[in-house]
């Protein structure tokens, strides 16, 4: 039971977790992780490989089952909500290895969610374009992403790059009120990385967006604050300056950079 | 928002408008039903074979439906279609030798078949699911062949009769009402199927064929759609069945074998999984194929069914409709 729950929803956090664990083959990789997330917040989430990043955002979209701990999403728990409920309370996600529809077009790829958000995705006998307004909605979102020249294409065909940004596109198409972003500009050349973070920083500011990322560069263009992730459990939460002069995340990386 | 959004920097491309107009009818699509209204006329001796075949179509396109677009692969579909077939005649021989009622009754046991089974075997994922869906199917047939005093055993059911179709048209030895009957199914179930994969539904399962991950990352509810493609997909192998019962007054325990679950599974490889059409194309080419070939090689037509689908594997993925669409596809190229 919660005694520090908020008197409005309105005040709730986007994203709340608290004592958030989980241990996968005996081994942790979440050891009591509270975070939170306001409402339009844009934060980093960084760490070392195998820190639990990924693990994180698995456990918040219920990919993963935690060990203990809860989590809320504008204030409602949904630590035992299957992930398609928790899609519906605005939970969106990308992945950090492309998890796309690859035989589908561009366009058909933000047409499923679309569907989803509209609830329609489970009519039988109606033609999908029947839909009012269904196609000119994933249009448009492809213009906003600067992929409407490639909608007619298998995303299979597409460079490496823009099927990143599809990743965004499908996960936007839901009109998240969270957004978590796995490494989305992760081995794409440094020009397309670009075009990926000035679409991340361009996001409508209701949004909260939770992005994971190891170029320091491009999370100081996205994010205000950072969380550091550290063996499953969270170092230090600060501003760029704050965590960059902090001497245990310098310590982590250092000794990253040594050990490899 | 559109009433915000930027002015369009570009127009829908024709390609993207192709893609947004694919449930309306196009001409081609007549073809099948104008060569099986064609076959009729001209080929009245082969009217047998040709309710066979149509019979064979309607349960590939059913296979399709869960294989082709939800990417459900099953080794076990004869399980629905043998069903059907039981079902139907175990009907008849217990006084409903109403055609079309026994067939709605018989697809909707195959159906609730597919319900009970899928909660089980959907469940597993690859290479389990296979198996999964291999054992149900082989349970059954073993189940047919141990309760003889309802299904006839190794002898099956004989001896069946099927009133007039509508109480006006006689199974004639000729085959006609038959053919004609198995065509109509086929014509109402085709349409049912063509409606379903151009609805949001029908786009979902092909979602979930690419990535079951992603689909429950949007929201969807990955299980219950699996669920539901593998029952409609089940109740119409189920008429299928019921449709071989009806048209060949006879059921045996071949219709719940796996040599059927698998030859079901070459004729859409053949004619192209995913497609709608492939079943159209796959069913007709084996059932000709080994009608001519066991006339001709009784020894060794297998093995030339065999290299003609080692060849579509090899050279042609996508079975002969995907090589077609390639074939246009370079030539369009060509022309422009
Ligand atoms: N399914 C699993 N079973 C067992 N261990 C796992 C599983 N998934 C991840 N792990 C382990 O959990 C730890 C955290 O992995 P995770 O992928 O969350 O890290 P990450 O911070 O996202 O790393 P990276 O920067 O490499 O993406 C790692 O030690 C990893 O080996
Ligand atoms: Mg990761």
């Amino acid at each position: 039971m919660r005694l520090d729950m908020p008197a409005s929803p309105a005040a709730a956090p986007a994203l709340e977790t608290r004592g958030l664990a989980k241990s996968l083959g005996g081994i942790p990789i979440a050891r009591g992780i509270d975070f939170r997330l306001e409402t339009g917040e844009r934060r980093a989430l960084i760490g070392p490989n195998g820190a639990g990043k990924t693990s994180f955002i698995n456990l918040v979209t219920g990919h993963l089952a935690p060990s203990s701990g809860r989590i809320w999403v504008g204030g409602e728990d949904v630590t035992a909500l299957p992930p398609e409920a928790r899609v519906k309370r605005g939970i969106g996600r990308t992945f950090q290895i492309n998890t796309l529809f690859a035989a589908l077009s561009v366009l058909e790829n933000v047409l499923l969610p679309l569907s989803e958000r509209r609830g329609i995705a489970g009519r039988m006998f109606r033609a999908a374009a029947a839909d009012a307004g269904l196609a000119e909605e994933g249009w448009a979102l492809l213009e906003r992403l600067g992929l409407a020249e490639d909608a007619a294409r298998p995303v299979r065909e597409l460079p490496y790059g823009r099927q990143r940004l599809v990743e965004i596109a499908i996960a936007i198409a839901l009109r998240p009120k969270v957004l978590l972003l796995d490494e989305p500009a992760a081995g794409v050349p440094s020009a397309e990385a670009g075009i990926i973070i000035e679409t991340i920083a361009g996001l409508p500011r209701d949004i909260a967006v939770l992005i994971v990322e190891h170029d320091m560069d491009l999370v100081f263009r996205v994010a205000r604050r950072i969380t550091v992730l550290v063996q499953g459990a969270v170092l230090v939460e600060g501003t760029p300056s704050e965590i960059a002069a902090d001497p245990r995340v310098r310590a982590v990386y250092l000794g990253e950079a040594a050990a490899s | 928002m559109s009433a915000e959004a930027a002015p369009l920097t570009a127009a829908p491309s024709a390609a993207v408008a192709a893609i947004l107009g694919r449930h309306r009818l196009r001409a081609v699509e007549a073809l099948p039903w104008l060569c099986a209204g064609l076959g009729f006329f001209a080929l009245p001796d082969y009217l047998a074979l040709g309710s066979q075949i149509l019979i064979m179509t309607l349960f590939a396109m059913s296979l399709d439906l869960v294989l082709g677009y939800a990417g459900i692969v099953t080794l076990g579909h004869a399980a629905f279609f043998g069903t059907g077939a039981y079902v139907a005649g175990i009907l008849a021989l217990h006084g409903w030798s109403e055609p079309i009622s026994a067939l709605a009754i018989a697809g909707a046991a195959a159906g609730l078949l597919g319900v009970a089974t899928g909660l089980i075997v959907l469940r597993a994922r690859g290479l389990a699911l296979l198996m999964l869906t291999l054992v149900v199917a082989e349970m059954l047939q073993e189940a047919a062949n141990k309760l003889g005093w309802l299904t006839g055993g190794t002898d099956g059911l004989q001896g069946i009769t099927i009133a007039p179709l509508l109480g006006r048209f006689d199974f004639d030895l000729f085959g006609r009402t038959a053919y004609l009957y198995s065509l109509a199914v086929l014509l109402l179930a085709w349409w049912l199927v063509r409606r379903i994969v151009h609805s949001p539904f029908g786009h979902s399962l092909t979602g979930l064929r690419e990535s079951a991950i992603r689909m429950r990352a949007i929201g969807a509810p990955v299980f219950r759609r699996r669920l539901r493609a593998y029952a409609v997909s089940a109740a119409l192998a189920g008429i299928a069945g019921a449709l071989l019962t009806q048209t060949t007054q006879f059921v045996g325990l071949q219709v719940l074998s796996f040599e059927l679950s698998g030859t079901v599974l070459v004729m859409l490889v053949l004619g192209g999984i995913g497609r709608l059409y492939g079943a159209f194309i796959g069913a007709p080419l084996y059932m000709i194929a080994q009608d001519q070939l066991a006339k001709q090689d009784p020894v060794n037509w297998l093995f030339w069914i065999g290299l003609l689908l080692v060849l579509i594997v090899f050279f042609a993925r996508g079975g002969i409709l995907g090589l077609v669409d390639r074939i246009l596809m370079a030539m369009g190229r060509r022309c422009a």
